[in-house]
């Protein structure tokens, strides 16, 4: 790509909404650095249920995340590489969850799964168990917000791959599972960990499906973004702390992903 | 015990229809231009791509037969193949891409190693076992996909263009390896190739193909000898001569030598293209070059050409213009003196 020559002035019309634009998105991580508590900070990071929501949000987000890569890596590989018919139709169906306000994928959940819900109902019947408001309800609800990322990524690296490899795997004997670990797999690894990457950090953010399929319980359903909100209310000091941890870990996986990203070739 | 194909398929435009057999230990070449539908033939035999109709027959084993919804897939065809830019999968070491085709039968993993070592060891690249494909030459890459391809003794093997992304120097090199490795390979190969001197080289036999049909084929001499199309002719008209280069000659088979303009030593072919050969009725005198006497054999003429089959102490093939031919009124039986010149003799290792 060529730059544009040397002593081109960026036009006026175009600099200024830029520099509003940049400010907006960036004071705001700034205010929360600016009023971080950082005295106490340590002390207040040490209270229990800091430590309760942060463990419940990474062990939620990355058990939806590995449910991500079982299912949704298989789905990518049908978008990619299967000619089943209504293959344009499946990867819009897929990809919903990613343009769905994420309440509105709650309530869904909820109507499927809920103790009256079309599966749910049968769940509770059969083995007298209910999901929402479990731990459980968290994993499916961060789960299904966050698929169609890991989806989309590793149908992208599918696609990029060359199929080619995969024919001389066929020729060496491999039938399709065996080309598909033994080639396929290694190949896409690197659009794999990117799309599990952002997948986490979508489970790990995720707020509207989860307060509504799994609510606001602290140990087992009140994840981080929940506890954010909770805190704003009776101690806004907390909320900033605990958005400062979520800062944190999102820069962590920004980095992460620009590493990939910069020493892809 | 032998490949026996009929098959048509329909690609895009193209529609190809052809049929061949190769015997065990043979080497058929598939000669011709891109689009000529030369990969997609060789996509057949590999079942990666099913034919329209026709039959595939495989020592005594149907492996496609449109008409009894028979296809045998790719990975229960006992094929090896190698790629025109090799494939060798670029996240195996060396010695793992030889030995996937044995992982594949379920051989063991210590046990497909050794073998993968030993064919490695035969291309004489045992030291790059743990090399990634990323870190090997051209040369050396083809050199492991020939011995990953060969390593399950496969019945047929199948070469799609093996040589043509190495360079001029490189491919002299592989060429003689690869023809080396076929003369001992028992099953049967087919080999596809744009390049006439691979053709001539390597084949046994050689189809030419030009959009989607064989035009003529047979053994490379004959095909060269008796040109049956303009393209054909322009394709392999050159005379491929077996000898021992001593320096600045090489002593031919048949006693006869052939001047040569760079020094080289040890077995080789010679080629001589047809239309570097320059004929005259009495001896000429001058310049150093080759000169032979001769006889016309037969004269085919090809567009406004006319090629003639010379036989004498060095058998050669020879382009005239037909205004050429008329004027020094030649016909079969004419006793000729045939002239090339050092420089435009090729020299290659056997």
């Amino acid at each position: 790509m060529r730059n544009a020559t040397a002593g081109t002035r960026i036009p006026l019309a175009l600099l200024l909404p830029a520099l509003v634009g940049f400010a907006f998105l960036v004071l705001p991580m700034v205010g929360l650095v600016i009023r971080a508590p950082w005295s106490d900070l340590l002390q207040r990071l040490a209270e229990p249920q800091v430590g309760q929501a942060l463990r419940l949000s990474m062990i939620t987000a990355t058990i939806a995340t590995a449910v991500s890569m079982v299912l949704g890596v298989p789905i990518a590989w049908v978008l990619a590489r299967s000619n089943i018919r209504g293959r344009s139709i499946l990867r819009a169906l897929v990809t919903v969850p990613l343009v769905l306000p994420p309440v509105v994928g709650g309530v869904a959940l909820f109507m499927v799964l809920g103790r009256r819900g079309i599966i749910g109902s049968w769940l509770y019947e059969t083995f007298g168990f209910s999901l929402p408001f479990t731990t459980t309800a968290v994993v499916i609800a961060e789960t299904f917000v966050a698929m169609p990322f890991l989806i989309i990524s590793v149908e992208g690296a599918l696609r990029a791959a060359d199929a080619r490899f995969e024919d001389a795997a066929a020729t060496l004997g491999a039938g399709g599972w065996s080309t598909f670990h033994r080639v396929t797999l290694p190949l896409v690894a690197p659009g794999i960990a990117a799309g599990a990457v952002l997948c986490w950090a979508r489970a790990l953010g995720e707020f509207g499906a989860t307060i509504t399929f799994a609510g606001n319980f602290p140990g087992t359903t009140q994840t981080m973004p929940l506890a954010v909100y909770l805190a704003l209310q009776s101690d806004p000091e907390a909320a900033i702390v605990l958005s400062l941890v979520l800062l944190a870990v999102s820069l962590a996986t920004l980095a992460l992903l620009r590493e990939r990203w910069l020493t892809r070739r | 015990m032998s490949l026996a194909a009929d098959i048509a398929v329909q690609r895009g435009s193209l529609h190809l229809e052809v049929a061949f057999a190769v015997e065990p230990g043979q080497v058929l070449v598939l000669l011709g231009p891109n689009g000529a539908g030369k990969s997609s033939v060789l996509r057949v035999l590999a079942g990666l791509l099913p034919p329209d109709a026709g039959l595939l027959v495989l020592n005594d084993a149907v492996l496609d037969d449109p008409s009894a919804e028979r296809h045998v897939p790719p990975h229960e065809r006992p094929i090896g193949m190698v790629f025109q830019d090799y494939l060798l999968f670029p996240h195996l070491s060396t010695v793992d891409n030889v030995a996937f085709g044995l992982r594949s039968k379920g051989v063991p993993k210590a046990q497909a190693r050794t073998a993968a070592l030993g064919w490695l060891h035969r291309v004489g690249l045992v030291d790059y076992a743990k090399a990634k494909p990323g870190d090997l030459s051209g040369g050396q890459a083809q050199r492991v996909a020939l011995a990953r391809a060969l390593i399950g003794s496969p019945e047929l093997l199948l070469l799609d263009e093996p040589l043509a992304a190495l360079d001029a120097r490189t491919k002299l090199e592989v060429r003689a390896d690869l023809r080396r490795h076929l003369s001992e390979y028992q099953g049967a190969t087919v080999m596809v190739s744009h390049d006439p001197i691979d053709a001539m080289a390597l084949a046994d036999e050689v189809a030419v193909i030009e959009q989607g049909r064989v035009v003529q084929s047979g053994p490379p001499a004959e095909l060269a000898r008796r040109p049956r199309t303009d393209y054909v002719a322009r394709l392999i008209g050159l005379t491929l001569l077996a000898g021992n280069a001593e320096g600045m000659q090489v002593r031919l088979d048949s006693g006869a030598s052939v001047a040569i303009a760079d020094p080289a030593f040890g077995s080789v072919y010679v080629a001589i293209r047809p239309e570097t050969v320059a004929i005259y009725p009495a001896q000429p005198h001058g310049s150093p070059r080759n000169v032979w006497p001769a006889r016309v054999a037969s004269a085919t003429p090809h567009g406004s050409a006319v090629r003639c089959d010379l036989s004498g102490p060095v058998p050669l093939t020879a382009d005239l213009t037909a205004t050429a031919f008329a004027e020094l009124g030649l016909g079969p039986g004419s006793e000729v003196w045939a002239t090339v010149k050092a420089h435009e003799v090729e020299v290659y290792a056997r």
